[in-house]
């Protein structure tokens, strides 16, 4: 099938506006009769359904929380990036577009990148006007902090708490909505089908996690905006709910799946500190301004105490690899080398199953220079949060600290009016395999939800209503009931099999065997392994997985059970699109692909492309699409942060 | 790594229409580096492979900023560990051999749904009344035009850190909800944006929360003290100030509001 990116052509500074004014609009007075659900409610999905719910569309929002304000955008520590340029420092739209092409190893599409650019500085009004309480200076203006190695000041924060600060902007919005009756929101309720009829996505099927009823919902359009799939790996950062069913659903429905290996390790979370880990804490990338990353030159120094370790037997080696960027490389320079330190037997900290994974950040000389009191007032809450888990004072000891899976760029394919490849489907947020490449800059995931939400799919999900009209669908008809049966099947089949596995033990072995095969670093064997090995797993639990308790009730096992079946299906296609991009950009690093520095090494001639999956029907069989990407303003060069 | 033996008195509660009890449980080497949480979950591990039902509680992002976990361990909310939530608080605070019971967060308006998990949307209802800006997305004006004073914009954002848990509800001997409503009117109210809403603001808020059945604040401040994110009790007074001063300085009454489920 051809795609069609549907992205405008001409001068790239004038494409959005452009572009909408040739989007169709529709009447004030008919919006009402129109039906929009929307799937997810963070700063994406929070932020769309309050916007169209403003204009007047009959909105119908879902979360499996107990709230939509705990949509996990709410974890988002360190700020979001806006072209804003209060610094006077050189900032404009154009460098926040070429740092983010750039950023993510061009491998996103130019047209959506410069829109993000351009909403940005809106995204601040808005968020202001909303009353989000972001960190200001004395004159009473707005602060901004560098964040993630960014030659300018762009990043807008509220203490360490911007995600929480913005989402609850988004979702006291959608509160004003509800009030207002425009909106109707459905907490604790997971979707698990998508409807489509005669190619259309006409609705979704959901279960009401606290009774269990399994229902339809029927729309005229259908938003997703559930988030990414970080935590195929078990352990990451996201949390614990945070699940690929929506979308995995949609694409067994037909929508495409970009890039599914593209995913973000962070540098910066605490290390695994037994098997009993449930997930992992991330500390934000600010700390690196000013801590020092090392490990031992001595392997036999790993245990000491490392205070006692001479300044001469220390390795600060991206200092010394990376003299001009040195500890502020980007996240996945950063991540990579901190694995090659611990599997070069230099690690620190306990040993987790035989093995110390972890690398020191160090802040004695940020100390010694600034004194204990401001390194306080700048990390105060992050060392506080380190002190809480480990038990460790990190004033006094140096925080330890390892990679962690944080965030997925790829995710559904959609144009540049953020439509699936189902018609009537948009997907907004880290849901959609957006506009990050393959590697995506610290303060850019909110800035992208809140794009899409504030400013984006109010414009095109209208232009789509306007175009298509209505076309109401009977809950009676064929494909739908289809929909409600396959949903209560499946359910049934889960509670039926009563094995003897937890689902939670399986999601462990499928998260150990990605991280191990399809995380920081890849190769042919490995993925080959994996590939191998997932089919193994997904029969083991289809014969052996324990569901305790029943479907018409609160029941959280089967709430995993269903979410953890999803995962061991896409991991398959995460193995299978690492295995084919035989090449190294941002985020995916295949061990046979690197420049002789161990950098990641593109190969811009055969992989310069979206690779956007279909299911065919058959889970080894995805049928690879290939949307070509053109560099017309800012040309593909080798990065270096040398 | 030293690791510990505890007993668990957990409520046990099926569905909202059904009667509890409290049910013994012995968890075994439990790690000092674990989360309550993550000893929460070997306990249910356990259950599950004794075939028995597991306890049902919630948790999300188990970094302590959803506001999605909780429950009252030895009568206390989130635990005994200060401005820490549930999912947050380690096993190391604990020693071998300790006895803790485990319940739901106790309020009227906030009944049990199962186990230890309660449903909390009087919460969201309190904010639908007036916890909000009306700033249609399209409308803001330039991010800079209005200066704010860096103290307010301060003061704002410590009310503007609740996480909406509960545990103030759950600790006072009213179950008031004053903590929660007065830090997000002390939130919006002390910010030049909020001001043309402040008096409506104040005056739904306490109507609806009034009706969900919170009780009214005698001066316990068991809330600050219990509270995760240490949201000052200084934010009641200024709701009340606030309240009183919208009666004064409008013409209407206090809305009569309802609670829509």
């Amino acid at each position: 099938m051809e795609l069609r990116a549907n992205a405008p052509s001409g001068p790239i500074e004038t494409r959005w506006s452009r572009h909408k004014f040739d989007l169709k609009l529709v009447n004030p007075a008919n919006r009402r009769k129109y039906t929009v659900i929307v799937v997810g409610s963070g700063l994406a999905g929070g932020a769309a359904a309050a916007s169209l719910g403003e204009l007047g569309y009959n909105v119908r929002c879902f979360c499996y929380q107990d709230s939509p304000r705990r949509a996990h955008s709410i974890a988002a520590q360190g700020g979001i990036n806006a072209a804003k340029s209060y610094q006077n420092d050189g900032d404009s739209v154009y460098r926040l577009f070429y740092d983010t092409v750039k950023g993510g190893d061009f491998r996103a599409r130019e047209s959506n990148v410069y829109r993000l650019a351009e909403l940005s500085v809106n995204i601040i009004d808005q968020c202001v006007a909303q009353g989000v309480p972001f960190a200001r200076e004395y004159s009473g203006l707005l602060d901004n902090r560098s964040f993630g190695g960014a030659q300018v000041a762009r990043t807008f924060y509220a203490r360490g708490q911007t995600g929480q600060q913005l989402l609850l902007g988004a979702y006291q919005s959608l509160a004003k909505q509800i009030e207002v009756g425009t909106v109707k929101m459905y907490p604790r309720t997971e979707m698990l089908d998508v409807v489509v009829v005669d190619g259309v996505a006409r609705g979704i099927v959901v279960r009401d996690m606290v009774s269990g009823k399994i229902s339809c919902h029927l729309a005229d359009a259908v938003v997703l905006a559930t988030g990414g799939y970080g935590n195929a790996f078990f352990l990451s950062t996201n949390a614990k709910g945070c699940n690929v069913t929506a979308t995995w659903r949609a694409h067994k429905k037909g929508a495409f799946f970009g890039n599914p290996c593209f995913t973000q390790i962070h540098p910066t979370c605490i290390p695994v500190s037994g098997d009993f880990q449930s997930k992992l804490t991330l500390m934000s990338e600010s700390l690196r301004n000013d801590g020092r990353v090392w490990v031992p030159k001595d392997p036999a120094d790993r245990e000491k105490d490392p205070r006692k370790i001479p300044e001469d037997e220390r390795d600060y080696y991206l200092e010394r690899i990376y003299p001009s960027f040195g500890n502020l490389v980007p996240r996945d320079i950063a991540s990579r080398r901190a694995k090659n330190m611990c599997d070069q037997g230099l690690g620190v900290g306990p040993k987790v199953e035989g093995f110390s994974r972890g690398v020191y950040l160090d802040f004695q000389s940020a100390i010694d220079r600034l004194g204990k009191d401001v390194v306080a007032e700048r990390y105060g809450n992050l060392f506080d949060m380190y002190e809480r888990i480990t038990g460790e004072d990190p004033y006094a000891v140096p925080m330890r600290m390892y990679p962690a899976v944080h965030y997925t760029m790829g995710g559904l394919w959609v144009d540049y009016n953020l439509q699936s490849t189902i018609p009537g489907l948009f997907v907004g947020g880290e849901a959609n395999f957006s506009d990050h490449g393959a590697n995506r800059l610290g303060a850019s995931a909110l800035m992208q939800g809140l794009a899409d939400g504030y400013f984006v799919l109010p414009y095109t999900v209208a232009d789509y209503l306007a175009r298509s009209g209505k076309n109401p669908v009977r809950e009676d008809h064929a494909e739908v009931r289809a929909a409600v049966k396959s949903v209560e099947e499946r359910t049934a089949r889960l509670l039926a099999i009563q094995g003897k596995r937890s689902p939670d033990s399986f999601h462990r072995e499928l998260g150990k065997l990605m991280w191990e095969k399809c995380g920081m670093s890849r190769d042919d064997a490995g993925l080959r392994a994996a590939l191998a090995k997932i089919p193994e797993i997904r029969d083991e639990f289809a014969k052996n997985v324990r569901v305790v308790g029943s479907g018409e009730e609160l029941n959280q096992q089967l709430e995993k059970a269903g979410r953890v079946a999803d995962f061991l299906e896409l991991a398959q296609l995460m193995c299978t699109d690492a295995l084919h991009r035989e090449e190294s950009c941002g985020g995916h690093f295949r061990e046979e692909h690197q420049t002789e520095e161990g950098e990641a090494k593109r190969d811009d001639e055969r992989f310069q492309y979206v690779a956007a999956w279909q299911y065919s029907g058959e889970l080894d069989k995805p049928i690879l699409n290939r949307e070509p990407l053109e560099f017309e303003y800012v040309h593909p060069a080798q990065r270096s942060y040398k | 790594m030293s690791t510990m033996n505890l007993v668990l008195h957990v409520w046990r509660q099926s569905a909202a229409n059904k009667p509890g009890k409290f049910e013994r449980y012995e968890v075994k080497d439990v790690s000092e580096h674990q989360s309550f949480l993550e000893m929460m979950d070997q306990l249910n591990e356990q259950l599950v492979s004794d075939g028995r039902e597991p306890v049902a509680f919630d948790s999300d992002c188990r970094e302590g900023i959803c506001g999605t976990c909780g429950f009252v361990i030895n009568g206390r909310p989130h635990g005994p560990q200060t401005a820490t939530t549930t999912c947050q608080l380690h096993m190391r605070r604990f020693n071998n051999g300790d006895e803790l019971t485990l319940e739901p967060w106790r309020a009227k308006a906030f009944p049990v749904i199962r186990d230890l998990v309660v449903d909390r949307s009087a919460f969201d209802r309190i904010i639908q009344a007036g916890g909000y800006i009306s700033a249609r997305a399209g409308a803001a004006p330039e991010a800079n035009s209005v200066p704010v004073p860096k103290e307010n914009a301060d003061l704002a954002m410590d009310a503007a850190a609740c996480i909406g848990c509960g545990a103030c509800v759950a600790s006072c001997p009213n179950a008031s909800a004053m903590l929660f409503t007065s830090a997000k009117i002390g939130h919006l109210n002390l910010l030049p944006q909020g001001v043309p809403e402040a008096h409506d603001r104040v005056r739904n808020m306490v109507a609806q929360m009034e009706a969900e059945g919170f009780g009214h604040c005698t001066n316990h401040l068991e809330c600050e003290a219990s509270c995760p994110k240490e949201i000052s009790a200084d934010f009641i007074a200024r709701m009340n100030r606030q309240f009183i001063g919208s009666m004064i300085g409008s013409r209407q009454s206090v809305p009569r509001r309802t609670v829509k489920r």
